[in-house]
């Protein structure tokens, strides 16, 4: 049998903000979503980047197990969708934790389930990311269908697998009262959730758009006030989430 | 001795001979708690301190405030000075006045003419006379002996930095014995010494050993003299923990009124000290409050220590550097950590005086060190960068745990060991020479041995390796040779007496060397071998640049195939400096470390087979080159944290910098991550971390608008630096360096 390959954008073995302690950043290759905000443009097209053996990715993770001991780290597996190239996800997290190692996603959940979650099978947090709330926005954000986040959203209560649940605060889009309250009701039923982070928008990425030869949409969006951010921790705390800004 | 002064104290050897350690781990009370009791500062401490930052705002303009050009500075050369007598708990200065540089002729005129002149002083005629007619001088004898060779390699800038011309510091006394003993008791020890050299034999090496013992004898003497100026009796040990400052100063005062040297360390004084402020804090005559402002007073007094130096100097070593190196914390060889309340009192003065470069705070990072204190000396990097780091799980079996850092990273048990001193020599222009057959790339000029040159239209990895042995070989023999010549001057002209007083008789000596440029070398024979590196001749055939085809993995990506080239320059180096024969029979050790020095390197050095162009800074110390650390801060450090320390124990330095975002979210998450990061590092082998956590966009601001950032202080290679006191090109090559910043 040939060995499992996969594409992948490139490594951060220094990650602090994608999971518990530090953690070895795995950046997959490909993406089906297209969200005018996105600050990894350049990990979209899924035949770009590099192919890695799940052999030659698990060398270069074992190579930081050290540091995860030390912080209660682990491996998180980022992109572009990670979810896309399930085989390989899933193979590499099933290694990694046969090894020892805490294993999270980071993703949009919009993968179809039959296709993701044999990935979930081997991973001990979900960083799921809800774009939005409303459908229809949701759609006109990403391209994509906010049924599938949805459904593996419940699908990780089921199957009691962690979430943080991450959402980009982006003024004029997202940063609306009504649609973070329907979103922290509905964050607050689902059984898994650790907490919640709030991702003030920033313009970070624009550079990667003009590089990549992307029409950036959000050109003049300023990130949310410092009111707007205490706004939104207010009000996913007030339905008793614990919020990381 | 049976007085009052060591009531309290736990009985032992350290009784009946010159023992500090065993004083400590008889003594001694582990602090295993948290940073809560710490106190602020006085009125007292910040009206002084008020005074002194004037004048040093004024120093910064004037670039010296003041200078005496006609008293070459000893021990009792000046009346005593002060900054306010009244509110001075710990009082001493190396001069009348404070900020005044004394002039040092010993170690050469030519040095401190320069340093006068460069500030519109001139030399007192008399002076110039002594030291000119009648004295000869460190950097006279040296001269005296350089061979043409020598002269050659100095010039081209292939062995450069060397203490040839000033003082070679890199000594510590042990301070801590005139407290604990008294410098009678001293006195009577070394006297005892001299009468042991020379009874049977008295051959060259005991001859100089007994003058030496001598020229002791005498700086003692004028330790009490000049102590006894500022109104104190220090013949007999100190009685309380006031005294026990003031005696520990003393006798670093006499130090740094005499030797202008490269580094000059404080050693290991906090945990001894906080013995004495332990005791008096239990007989209810000294409170924490009091306890805080001795030590704030004391470190005031160290972050005032001045030299006078040569803009060619600043061009080296820029911002007016010290290295009055203090290490805290560390744990004993019994498992008891040596982290106590002092340690603490120590590092708190950078909140209670502000952010400074000295005392260059060195922290020995054991993964068995109390957790509270690792948190605070990580939330102390995050707030200030005023922290580095070493790793005591690596020296400790080596130096056991009563030993000290002269200058950055050279480890030396206190009062049993000192070193020479070797500054360092440049590997690029090394595999420059390899490849242009020992003719130097910028000037035409055969320095090297004429081994042929490399004449392929591509480097062949081989032949190029084959040949840089061949030129490591002559550059280590000519180095020991050279280094050989100044430390025997050194000791002749220059002779450190009152910090030899405070040693054994029988000091173990090592002979320091030292080489910049590693990461270059190893990217270099990177890519001779996993990509194609075309030569680029000019018309006498001298490779004067390089055409990278292809791709190689540079150091500091985690990465074998490279960082074990790395290595292997490493072991082969230090090899070939063990091969030679050193004055004293000092033992050979290495460091990888440039300070700022890697700017300088850089600037002498044509274009290298890795791509880098000419003149561009190296990378400093141990570093992966700037920008070529493509997968983050842990692949960086681990690849660091491979050189063998074994191969390099003068030390090996690294130097980190990071945006505090990318610590993580919220100042718990930095400081959790921080901590990991260090224990891993030390964990998987690396000695040093400079630990720098701001953003570049400060730096960039800080460069433009000096006056809004006067305490900015910034970790460099192995000591830190005010960061509005560096040159441009030094300001820029620490923008430019790797930040690791991916959020």
């Amino acid at each position: 049998m040939a060995e499992l390959r996969g594409r992948i954008h490139s490594f951060e073995s220094c990650g602090s903000v994608d999971g518990p302690g530090l953690r070895f950043v795995v950046f997959m290759q490909g993406c089906g979503l297209r969200c005018g905000y996105c600050h990894n443009p350049d990990s979209w097209d899924c035949l770009a980047g590099r192919e890695y053996s799940v052999d030659e990715v698990c060398k270069e993770v074992a190579k930081y197990r050290i540091f995860m001991r030390f912080s209660g780290g682990g491996v998180t597996l980022s992109g572009g969708e990670p979810l896309l190239q399930s085989e390989f996800s899933a193979e590499l997290l099933r290694r990694c934790r046969e090894n020892g190692i805490h294993t999270a996603i980071d993703t949009a959940g919009s993968v179809p389930l039959e296709h993701s979650a044999p990935v979930f099978a081997h991973t001990d947090l979900v960083l799921l990311d809800i774009k939005c709330i409303n459908p229809g926005i949701y759609h006109e954000l990403t391209g994509g269908k906010l049924d599938n986040t949805l459904e593996t959203a419940a699908y990780l209560g089921r199957h009691n697998i962690k979430v943080w649940l991450r959402h980009v605060l982006i003024p004029g889009v997202t940063d609306r009262d009504d649609l973070l309250e329907r979103l922290a009701m509905y964050a607050a039923t689902m059984p898994t959730l650790e907490q919640v982070e709030i991702l003030p928008f920033h313009q970070i990425g624009e550079y990667k758009w003009r590089e990549m030869g992307y029409d950036y949409r959000l050109t003049g969006v300023t990130p949310p006030s410092p009111e707007r951010i205490e706004n939104a921790r207010r009000i996913f705390a007030g339905h008793g989430l614990r919020v990381v800004i | 001795m049976n007085g009052i002064e060591w009531d309290g104290f736990k009985p032992g050897p350290w009784q009946n001979e010159i023992d500090v350690r065993d004083f400590i781990q008889r003594n001694y009370t582990p602090y295993e708690g948290d940073g809560a009791f710490l106190c602020g500062p006085t009125a007292d401490t910040l009206a002084l301190w008020h005074q002194v930052s004037a004048l040093k705002q004024e120093e910064t303009r004037k670039g010296i405030l003041d200078a005496d050009t006609a008293v070459p500075s000893r021990i009792t050369s000046h009346m005593p000075g002060y900054i306010d007598r009244d509110r001075e708990k710990i009082v001493g200065l190396q001069t009348d006045k404070p900020l005044k540089r004394a002039i040092m002729p010993d170690g050469g005129l030519r040095m401190v003419e320069h340093g006068l002149t460069a500030y519109g002083y001139r030399i007192d005629p008399h002076v110039h006379e002594i030291f000119t007619r009648y004295r000869k001088t460190h950097n006279d004898g040296v001269f005296d002996v350089y061979t043409a060779e020598m002269r050659k390699a100095r010039t081209s800038g292939i062995i450069t930095g060397l203490p040839d011309a000033y003082g070679r510091g890199r000594i510590i006394g042990d301070y801590r014995r005139v407290a604990l003993y008294g410098v009678n008791r001293l006195i009577a020890d070394k006297a005892q010494q001299h009468d042991s050299v020379g009874l049977e034999v008295m051959d060259e090496s005991s001859i100089r050993l007994k003058e030496e013992l001598a020229e002791q004898l005498r700086a003692l003497d004028e330790l009490k003299q000049m102590a006894l100026s500022y109104g104190f009796d220090i013949s007999g040990p100190a009685t309380d923990a006031r005294q026990a400052i003031q005696w520990v100063y003393f006798a670093y005062l006499a130090a740094v009124k005499e030797q202008n040297g490269a580094a000059m360390s404080l050693g290991r004084v906090s945990t001894f000290l906080d013995i004495y402020i332990d005791r008096d804090l239990r007989s209810g005559c000294l409170t924490e409050m009091e306890a805080q402002e001795l030590i704030d007073q004391f470190v005031m007094k160290l972050r005032m220590v001045r030299f006078l130096r040569t803009p060619a100097y600043d061009e080296l070593f820029s911002g007016d550097p010290t290295w009055v190196t203090e290490v805290l914390g560390g744990m004993g060889i019994d498992g008891r950590t040596l982290v106590t309340r002092n340690s603490f009192r120590f590092i708190h003065t950078v909140y209670n005086l502000g952010a400074a470069p000295e005392p260059n705070l060195t922290v020995l990072w054991s993964e068995l060190l109390p957790e509270n204190f690792k948190r605070f000396c990580v939330s102390v990097s995050i707030d200030t960068s005023t922290i580095q780091y070493e790793n005591d799980d690596l020296m400790r079996p080596e130096f056991g745990d009563d030993y000290g850092i002269a200058c950055c990273v050279s480890a030396m048990p206190i009062g049993r060991q000192m070193q020479f001193f070797g500054a360092r020599c440049n590997l690029a222009k090394a595999l420059l020479y390899a490849i242009n057959g020992g003719v130097d790339e910028l000037s035409g000029v055969q320095v090297g041995p004429a081994i042929g040159a490399c004449d392929g239209e591509y480097l062949d990895f081989d032949e190029v390796r084959a040949k840089f042995d061949l030129i490591g070989d002559w550059l280590a023999r000519l180095y020991t040779n050279t280094l050989n010549i100044i430390h025997y001057m050194h000791d002749k002209y220059a002779y450190e007496r009152i910090q030899m007083a405070l040693h054994d008789r029988d000091v173990v000596r090592t002979m320091a060397g030292g080489i910049a440029g590693l990461s270059v070398v190893a990217d270099a024979f990177s890519a001779m071998r996993y990509a194609r590196v075309k030569v680029i001749r000019n018309d006498s055939g001298l490779a004067v640049d390089f055409s990278i085809e292809g791709e190689y993995p540079a150091f500091g990506n985690n990465d074998d195939r490279v960082d074990d080239i790395a290595r292997a320059i490493v072991c082969d180096f230090i090899e070939k400096l063990r091969a030679g024969k050193t004055y004293r029979d000092a033992i050979p050790t290495m460091s990888i470390l440039t300070i700022t020095s890697n700017v300088v390197y850089g600037q002498k050095t044509g274009p290298t087979p890795d791509g880098r162009k000419a003149g561009e800074p190296f990378a400093p110390g141990a570093n992966p080159m700037h920008g070529r650390d493509r997968h983050g801060a842990l692949a960086s450090m681990s690849s660091v944290a491979k050189l063998p320390y074994h191969a390099a124990e003068d030390g090996i330095s690294y130097t980190f910098s990071i945006i505090p975002d990318a610590l993580g979210k919220g100042m718990a998450n930095r400081i959790d991550n921080l901590k990991a990061m260090l224990d891993g590092y030390f964990h998987s082998g690396g000695h040093h971390i400079n630990v720098n956590v701001f953003d570049r966009e400060t730096l960039i601001d800080a460069m433009d608008h000096p006056e809004k950032y006067p305490q900015l202080t910034v970790r460099v290679s192995g000591y830190a630096v005010n960061f509005v006191r560096l040159s441009r090109e030094q300001q820029l090559d620490v923008i430019n360096r790797t930040f690791h910043s991916r959020i």
